[in-house]
């Protein structure tokens, strides 16, 4: 008993013994003056940093800004290239008019647009949400349409003999048949939103976590500069675990995703 | 419900075979007459059925044997109207088809139930009016009742096929189409389909057409089979044994068989 207890725990804290190492080397390195305060700032000093930018409110204010960007960009993004990816996938004329020319367009990265945005946009929220939604919607739209296309076709047939509507067709047929591979274009769709984000920050904005480490890099505030690459990395993590509990609701029905029992 | 004139209808070919009235009261709709009238389809320039005239009176239950690739399920593609004859016309009720029917229903060889939706939610799933009390009766009647909650995937393959019998069952369907549903079952579970699908049959008198390449299958459920050959009927032979049919201890059913085998 006692001894399996204890490998239990083993086991649980295991995966976390070599991010701890590393922290505390940092610190002893940094402490010790191996490391150079200009170059990596100790561990303490970030959380130093994390809490002078909680109590001053500024941390707050800068994530709440970056929030929502990233996320009116991947609503209109994201929102665009689910409907295209639906239209294209459903109905055949909208597949030859639109999907050959949105094919081009994917090849163009979206960041070599940036300083044309900036011409169109200024260095404006909209500039930012722009390039978001820009960046977003090719993903969505192709796993959308992929999804749409790939619908097993036996059960189309199946559903039309049994009298379905065009819309309980859709709805109760395709939407879902495509829904696994829509969420895999969320999925995408949110590393391309904090990517695009953080480059768009970066280069230009006057709020935001991109802003705070550029500003804070021109102070040679290297904790803060780390505190804003660890909030970017926390923030992905959080987008992430909410696609998971999202997609794991949307396809429950799906062998992969059933934890245990067999009911609905 | 008062028993429906079955027996005699008027007009129709009266040479059915159905042995046993039971006394039980019938609840089913009533089946529909079919004809076909030299049907021919090809596929460019490949002719699949050459010229098929068939002429089947309601609640008749005929089987269809044939070589693979021979056109079977293109003839219940033609009837369900899910396709169009090259030439010729298919006759349902005295209504010529020209598109899918409401009064027609097709089981699948691979139950082609919606993953996504329970197996209620699959039986009801033109979700008509009360649509699931409908749907919880017909599922009692092919034995599955309990299993309303469940997910097909969690299903075995003959409850699968159960629960594709239910769904057809619910719209009380004039003409059942059976695309050699019981191939892939272990002899066992094909042998309880059998018993189920026969007395279905009796109870709701739907005129059945059934694909499959089981010559014993075929003689033992239904009251006549028909050979598929080169795409016109090469044997169309009636099996008048008394049911419910025990095939090793009638000696005339071997005979039959036979009879059968030689044309395929
Ligand atoms: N939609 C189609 N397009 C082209 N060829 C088809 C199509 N449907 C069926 N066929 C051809 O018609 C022939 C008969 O097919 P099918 O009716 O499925 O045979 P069976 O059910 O008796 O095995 C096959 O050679 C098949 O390739
Ligand atoms: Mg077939």
């Amino acid at each position: 008993m006692r001894q399996g207890f204890l490998s239990r725990v083993g086991t649980s804290l295991a995966p976390w013994a070599l991010p701890v190492l590393l922290v505390v080397a940092w610190e002893i390195a940094c402490n010790a003056g191996i490391v150079s305060q200009r170059v990596l700032p100790a561990p303490s000093q970030v959380a130093a940093a994390f809490w002078a930018a909680i109590w001053d409110g500024t941390l707050f204010e800068h994530v709440g800004i970056s929030a929502q960007r990233a996320l009116q960009g991947l609503m209109i993004g994201g929102g665009a290239g689910f409907f295209l990816g639906v239209l294209c996938g459903v109905l055949r004329p909208a597949e030859v008019l639109i999907d050959s020319s949105l094919q081009m367009l994917r090849n163009v990265p979206h960041l070599a647009m940036i300083p044309l945005v900036i011409i169109w946009f200024g260095i404006d929220e909209e500039a930012k949400v722009f390039l978001v939604a820009i960046g977003v919607m090719f993903p969505m739209y192709l796993n959308t349409y992929h999804g749409i296309r790939t619908v097993d076709k036996g059960l189309i047939e199946m559903a039309k003999v049994y009298g379905l509507g065009p819309f309980a067709l859709f709805r109760r047929v395709i939407l879902p048949g495509a829904m696994s591979s829509v969420m895999v274009g969320l999925r995408y769709a949110l590393g391309i939103m904090w990517l695009t984000l953080i480059v768009a920050e970066t280069i230009s904005a006057s709020s935001g976590i991109g802003y705070m480490t550029m500003n804070a890099r021109e102070f040679l505030q290297t904790d803060v500069v780390v505190l804003g690459i660890l909030i970017y990395a926390l923030l992905g993590k959080l987008a992430d675990v909410l696609t998971r509990a999202l997609e794991r609701r949307l396809l429950s029905w799906h062998p992969a995703y059933q934890v245990k029992g067999r009911t609905a | 419900m008062t028993l429906l004139p079955l027996s005699k209808p008027q007009g129709d070919d009266t040479a059915t075979t159905m042995t046993e009235t039971t006394d039980e009261p019938r609840r089913g709709g009533i089946g529909l007459p079919l004809r076909l009238d030299s049907v021919t389809r090809s596929f460019g320039s490949l002719k699949v059925l050459k010229g098929v005239t068939l002429d089947i009176p309601r609640g008749q239950f005929v089987a269809i044997v044939g070589r693979s690739g021979g056109g079977k399920t293109t003839i219940l593609r033609l009837v369900a109207g899910l396709d169009l004859p090259t030439s010729g016309s298919v006759v349902i009720g005295g209504e010529v088809v020209c598109g899918l029917q409401p009064s027609v229903r097709l089981l699948f060889q691979d139950a082609r139930l919606l993953p996504w939706q329970t197996v209620i939610g699959n039986v009801g799933v033109a979700r008509g009016k009360d649509w699931k009390e409908t749907a919880r009766a017909a599922l009692e009647d092919v034995g599955l009742a309990g299993r309303e909650n469940d997910w097909p995937a969690v299903l075995s393959g003959g409850q699968r096929q159960r629960v594709a019998l239910a769904r057809a069952l619910v719209s009380r369907p004039g003409v059942l189409l059976l695309d050699e549903p019981f191939g892939a079952l272990d002899a066992l579970t094909r042998l309880e389909m059998h018993k189920l699908t026969e007395r279905l049959w009796q109870e709701n008198r739907f005129t059945t057409i059934l694909i499959t390449h089981d010559v014993a299958e075929a003689v033992a459920l239904a009251d006549r089979v028909l050979v598929l050959r080169e795409g016109h009927i090469a044997l169309d032979i009636p099996i008048d044994l008394p049911r419910p049919r025990r095939e090793h201890i009638d000696p005339k059913s071997a005979e039959i068989k036979a009879r059968i085998l030689k044309e395929v």
